[in-house]
């Protein structure tokens, strides 16, 4: 999956409240067991939830963050972005296919969008008074 | 500039613009919460920011801002020794 990240460019970033060095900790003794050569990406410290409070993702009550996930664009704009509750984990599929429609809007430079349900290879939307009434011609949703 | 940490004297991220903590206070219960500098929303620019960082057997500070130009994704999550 990380290979993919970086094969569409894109630079992962994770935060915790853990202090970097028990990020260290943490890599060294459990994450080198599930992933071969450790963690790719940088593993950021936020004790204090300066950067969590600012990304609306901090909760006080228990002094953690929660599973927030932020896709912003080389502009440095946030284009998505997915806040959960601890409980449940991430499907890193769908945010692959998040930055991969995200790419296609960007390249076009706005002027094609993706349908629900888009995935890659699929047709692309171009907006505007033409398509007015005439998605139906062009986009057949599968389900 | 990723620099190194400096031992134990920076052991938090810090949003930039923002007022320097005031380490004193940082930990006390009885501290009001700081205004929001800035407010994460889709279509706005990222709150920037800076923060000690582990990486590939290393310790290194991470701005935010040093990677405009790339796409990031940037995930939260409660805590190491937790399922990401």
């Amino acid at each position: 999956m990380y290979k993919e990240l970086q094969q569409l460019g894109v630079e992962v970033l994770s935060v915790s409240v853990d202090s970097h060095f028990v990020h260290k900790m943490w890599n060294d003794h459990e994450l080198v067991r599930m992933v071969d050569g450790g963690i790719p990406f940088h593993m950021l410290s936020d004790q204090a939830g300066n950067i969590g409070r600012a990304y609306g993702v901090w909760d006080e009550s228990q002094g953690i963050e929660l599973r927030g996930r932020f896709i912003i664009d080389p502009d440095g704009v946030i284009q998505a972005m997915e806040v959960m509750t601890p409980p449940v984990g991430r499907r890193i599929a769908e945010t692959i296919r998040q930055l991969q429609a995200f790419q296609v809007v960007r390249d076009s430079k706005g002027a094609e969008a993706t349908p629900a349900g888009w995935m890659p290879g699929d047709p692309v939307l171009r907006p505007g008074p033409d398509l007015v009434g005439n998605v139906w011609k062009v986009w057949k949703p599968k389900k | 500039m990723p620099d190194e940490p400096k031992g134990c004297a920076r052991v938090t991220g810090a949003i930039l613009g923002a007022p320097p903590p005031q380490t004193a206070e940082r930990n006390s219960f009885s501290h009001s919460p700081m205004e929001e500098p800035m407010t994460a929303r889709v279509g706005r620019p990222a709150p920037d920011f800076n923060a000690p960082a582990y990486f590939r057997g290393t310790f290194k500070n991470v701005q935010l801002s040093d990677h405009v130009g790339k796409w990031i994704l940037l995930c939260f999550y409660p805590g190491d020794f937790t399922f990401v």
